[in-house]
């Protein structure tokens, strides 16, 4: 069973939460503008990281909120979680996966 | 050597002790007409019907740890076709076709065992969607037949049908379905393609690929470069890390499945009966095991451990359906790391990239699938163009709006 630290409850278990998959792919804000590799791209592709990556999650059991966590998809550990629109924990950005 | 009444009583008369080695530990040469990326069931099937039905002999499989060891040797065992939609009932029945008569073509015992896979119904939702698959998979001409409660007992003793908690009210029949032996299943296939003349390279990991012009020339590997200009990954739940070597995202997410074996009992479980909404599924192993399946773990990873939750959930169900089992202790649990797709149905074709082919997006469901992926793919490569089965599993039917959407035959952890 996965800890869960919500950063508005504090760690609760997995099963409180649904995760929402990797962050860092925000909706075009003009999709008809795109050609459909591009909106193929967006909506069907994954990077399916093997190693440190963020996330969104939603405490769907608990305040009901969405929020960002980074967790290492090799052991599961996670590293830290923020609320949407804060800055990251120092060394969490991680790039691309940011939010 | 061949398996046969005649050596088997030679060799038992020896003591067991000069049986040969069942394939030949290959290190990689400079270059290869085809390179198949992942010793799993689905690689060294395509490197054995590449080099039995097309002739093409200069293959290599390549695993990063010994074969079979991934989702192949990890899974629950089960094959049916019972699917909804037309494309996927042709492959996985052409699959179902080709177990029947396995054994026999590789001369080894993958102990294929149609013994029926009974699909159970709880909710009137469940009626109606396993009613579906039952009068779609008729009409493609598959066998599948829809049962009563009591019908169902009949051919599953154990079952309890008026479980306050997941009451059976029906249930889809497969009679051809079943289980077979998944590591004779990698074993067979590696002997029988290494003695085609294949080299089999345990212990050979896939670090790069060399893309030039859009097209592929060769592989980095931890035992140095090979130059191909054809290579296929099959590497199941880690597809995505090799596709982004080749800067190629795919439409594939990474869950661990968890399963898990009893003890051995007498044999008291004749059939395999899976249960979709609840995510749980059992056969009797022919050591006695009962092999169960639960479901995924429900976040992305690439740990294969197990996840208490999740094996609740599953042994809940069992307990319940099952009250039999209720006091079995359980002896193994664990994970492997399944590919999944948007629309639960496989990804099968030659990728953006000329000469690099994919064959993943299996999921939790491409132990059955075998022999048919291989067979169908290995045409697939032979030929340059997907084979008519194959086609509309294309990386391509997202662009192009065309899923399989299989989420309710595959919901179901199977
Ligand atoms: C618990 C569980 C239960 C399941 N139950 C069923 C079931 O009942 N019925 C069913 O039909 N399906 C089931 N499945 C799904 C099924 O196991 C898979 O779809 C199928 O076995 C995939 O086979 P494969 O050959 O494609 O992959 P694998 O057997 O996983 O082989 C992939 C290989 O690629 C290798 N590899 C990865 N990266 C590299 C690299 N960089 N270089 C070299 N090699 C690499 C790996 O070492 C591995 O051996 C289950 C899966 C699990 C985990
Ligand atoms: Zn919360």
């Amino acid at each position: 069973m996965l800890l869960i630290p919500c950063p508005f409850c504090g760690p609760r278990e997995e099963v409180e939460m649904v995760c929402g998959g990797e962050a860092g792919a925000p909706r075009p804000t003009d999709p008809r503008a795109l050609d459909d590799a591009a909106w193929t791209a967006w909506l069907y592709g994954r990077v399916n990281r093997k190693g440190p990556q963020n996330e969104v999650w939603w405490h769907r059991a608990g305040c009901g909120r969405w929020f960002l966590l980074a967790r290492d998809t090799r052991d599961d550990r996670v590293l830290g979680s923020w609320p949407i629109g804060a800055a990251p924990p120092a060394g969490l950005g991680l790039g691309e996966g940011g939010g | 050597m061949r398996f046969s009444l005649f050596n088997l009583v030679r060799q038992g008369l020896r003591g067991h002790a000069d049986w040969p080695e069942q394939w030949r530990k290959a290190e990689p040469a400079r270059s290869y007409d085809v390179v198949i990326v992942g010793g799993g069931g689905h690689g060294l099937a395509t490197a054995y019907y590449l080099a039995r039905r097309h002739g093409i002999r200069r293959v290599a499989v390549l695993d990063k740890g010994p074969i079979g060891l991934g989702n192949t040797g990890r899974n629950t065992t089960i094959c049916r076709s019972n699917y909804l939609r037309p494309e996927s009932i042709a492959l996985y029945d052409h699959a179902l076709r080709l177990w029947e008569t396995l054994s026999a073509e590789l001369d080894f015992n993958v102990m294929f065992s149609p013994r029926g896979v009974l699909m159970l119904a709880h909710t009137r939702h469940e009626v109606e969607v396993l009613e579906r698959h039952v009068h779609a998979d008729r009409l493609a001409g598959v066998d599948n037949v829809w049962l009563s409660p009591r019908e169902a007992k009949a051919v599953c003793p154990p079952l309890e049908l008026r479980s306050l908690r997941f009451p059976v009210l029906g249930a889809a029949l497969q009679r051809r379905g079943g289980t077979a032996r998944h590591d004779a299943v990698a074993w067979g296939y590696a002997r029988a393609a290494s003695a085609l003349g294949v080299d089999i390279c345990e212990g050979c990991e896939v670090g790069g690929i060399r893309v030039e012009a859009g097209r592929l020339v060769g592989l980095e590997t931890s035992k140095g470069p090979i130059a191909t200009e054809t290579a296929a990954l099959v590497a199941a739940g880690h597809s995505s890390v090799l596709a982004a070597m080749a800067g190629l995202a795919l439409p594939i997410t990474s869950h661990p499945l968890q399963a898990l074996v009893s003890e051995p009992l007498k044999p008291c479980f004749p059939c395999v009966a899976m249960s979709g909404t609840i995510h749980a599924y059992v056969s009797q192993s022919d050591k006695g095991e009962l092999v169960i399946g639960a479901g995924t773990d429900r976040y992305p990873s690439y740990g294969q451990k197990g996840s208490p939750p999740v094996i609740e959930d599953a042994l809940e169900a069992v307990c319940e359906l099952f009250p039999i089992f209720r006091r079995v202790r359980m002896l193994r649990q664990w994970a492997g790391i399944v590919d999944v797709t948007p629309d639960r149905s496989p990804v099968i074709g030659e990728s953006p990239i000329r000469g690099l082919w994919l064959n993943c997006g299996w999921g939790t469901g491409g132990f059955k699938a075998t022999p048919g992926s291989g067979h169908l793919f290995a045409w697939s490569i032979a030929h340059g163009r997907p084979h008519p089965i194959v086609a509309p599993f294309g990386l391509e039917r997202f662009a192009a709006g065309r899923p399989i959407d299989e989420a309710a035959a595959a919901a179901v952890e199977h």
